[in-house]
């Protein structure tokens, strides 16, 4: 996936996906099923999430955990049944999620556990994955199927004829705006990626992705999320399924359940900063420049605020909403506003 | 992420497979022709993707980002510039120019004072996209030293440079 395509600038092409609609190639992730018996067992020891409980058909985020709670990658997982689940990771981190994957599904089907029904990862090979996002997604895929798209909620999936070809359909995506994700077979991928990127669709590269995403709120693994950041610090304490507080049984439940009840010490947050845009890596000071209470981890001027925002790390006690700090940008302190994320509006189809 | 342009560049080549780095060819003959009526004018490039448009008459020269810079950055959202009155040396870090994807400090490509700064760019960034090497320009600096303007890069070592 390029930076952009074509002469489209980054704004024009993110302005095109909050206003109509914009499909993105995200081919390179990582698809996996993993069936079996035990296949839910074993991904609540993976996860810390209640994917017993999970309704078929429905998708949650999650995290891959490792044995102090740090975050291997994120991913979504989606279940079809209590035995088949089809699970989405970062392509960035595909070699070490294999091991992880490998070493963990050994181990498991050598357990007590595994010998009552052994677990089993495929990867999905040179599928196709394309993402059509934007207030128009929908009105633009329902051309195309019978299926009636209402009823596909936002977190829920289903398998959609589209013009003959039997996709499996996600509802959501990375951009906080409705939209769909769509798994398509090898054989079929250029017929369908042809089929879904007719005006007025445009194809959108991974620089407006970042901004998208970043909009709403939402975490980028390697630079908001890494293995020494857990769910707790990383504000995303609402993966953690209610039943799995009180039982734990994930790998890295002892920090989790710790920092869940006597709080983190340093917090994920989002911010609004005057002046110049923060990046990765600038430093959070206290307004008065003398204590350092973080580091941003993704920022920038935001295409559709107008303000440059920002996300990032800071001690806590100062991560409540509207607290003024200062984030130093070429050497100079600059106001920043702690600002609760998403920075824009989430216009998901709940039906 | 804040980065020379330079180092921009090379992140952008490798991450991106499009043809990002297309400049249209017509304004810089557009320019050279003008260059030869204003001959009092020498139009000099830094390998950090700086221009100066220097009047050997004033001992003025213009600062501003080269049009190949402001292509591969994008549209151009905020512009840092120095202080009027400030001196600046050859190779300081005097502002930065940012799109949605990058931070690209700006140095100095000649010593000497700051006597003017494009305030149209604070409101106006994106004018950097439009005319980068004309209407675009950042600041205006009163050399220190004008023989510096001779080791600056001409057009074609410049473009050797990326090309």
């Amino acid at each position: 996936m390029p930076l952009s395509y074509g002469d489209v600038g980054q704004v024009a092409s993110h302005n095109h996906v909050r206003k109509s609609v914009g499909i993105f190639d995200v081919g390179h992730m990582v698809q996996s099923n993993f069936r079996g018996k035990t296949a839910t067992e074993f991904l609540e020891w993976l996860t810390p999430s209640s994917l017993s409980t999970l309704k078929p058909y429905s998708s949650t985020l999650t995290v891959l955990l490792n044995e102090n709670g740090g975050i291997i990658d994120d991913t979504i997982v989606t279940k079809h049944a209590a035995d088949a689940f089809y699970v989405v990771t970062n392509a960035g981190c595909r070699d070490k999620d294999l091991a992880w994957f490998q070493q963990k599904v050994a181990e498991w089907n050598s357990s007590d556990k595994g010998k009552e029904g052994p677990v089993e990862r495929e990867v999905l090979e040179n599928w196709g994955l394309l993402a059509l996002q934007g207030p128009e997604a929908a009105s633009y895929l329902q051309n195309l199927t019978s299926f009636d798209l209402r009823q596909l909620t936002f977190g829920t999936s289903a398998f959609v004829p589209v013009e003959g070809f039997n996709l499996h359909v996600a509802r959501g995506g990375y951009t906080g705006e409705d939209g769909f994700e769509i798994s398509i077979p090898p054989s079929q991928t250029v017929e369908v990626a042809q089929l879904l990127s007719k005006p007025p669709v445009q194809l959108i590269g991974l620089g407006a992705r970042d901004s998208l995403r970043l909009e709403a709120g939402m975490c980028l693994y390697g630079n908001d999320l890494n293995e020494t950041t857990t769910p707790v610090e990383a504000g995303l304490s609402w993966v953690i399924g209610k039943d799995r507080r009180e039982t734990g049984g994930f790998i890295g439940a002892e920090t989790v359940l710790r920092q869940l009840k006597e709080g983190p010490s340093t917090r994920r947050v989002g911010l609004v900063v005057e002046g110049a845009p923060a990046r990765q890596g600038a430093k959070i000071f206290a307004p008065s420049g003398q204590e350092e209470l973080g580091v941003v981890t993704s920022g920038i001027p935001s295409p559709t605020l107008g303000k440059n925002i920002a996300m990032g790390y800071i001690k806590s006690g100062w991560h409540k909403k509207g607290t003024e700090v200062a984030v130093e940008v070429r050497k100079q302190l600059r106001k920043a506003v702690l600002t609760p994320m998403p920075f824009s509006k989430a216009n998901y189809w709940r039906g | 992420m804040q980065t020379g342009l330079r180092t921009l560049f090379r992140s952008s080549r490798t991450a991106s497979s499009t043809p990002r780095f297309r400049v249209a060819p017509t304004s810089h003959i557009l320019r050279a022709g003008a260059l030869q009526i204003r001959s009092l004018h020498i139009k000099k490039y830094t390998s950090e993707h700086e221009v100066v448009n220097f009047d050997d008459e004033t001992g003025v020269g213009i600062v501003g980002i080269t049009d190949h810079a402001q292509s591969v950055l994008g549209d151009v959202v905020f512009v840092e510039l120095p202080a009027v009155g400030a001196t600046v040396q050859q190779g300081d870090q005097i502002g930065a120019v940012e799109s949605v994807k990058a931070a690209s400090d700006i140095y100095a490509p000649v010593s000497g004072t700051v006597e003017e700064i494009n305030e149209t760019l604070s409101n106006e960034p994106g004018l950097l996209n439009k005319s980068a090497e004309d209407k675009g320009w950042l600041c205006k600096i009163k050399l220190s030293d004008p023989s510096e303007v001779d080791k600056l890069m001409t057009l074609e070592e410049y473009k050797a440079t990326w090309e």
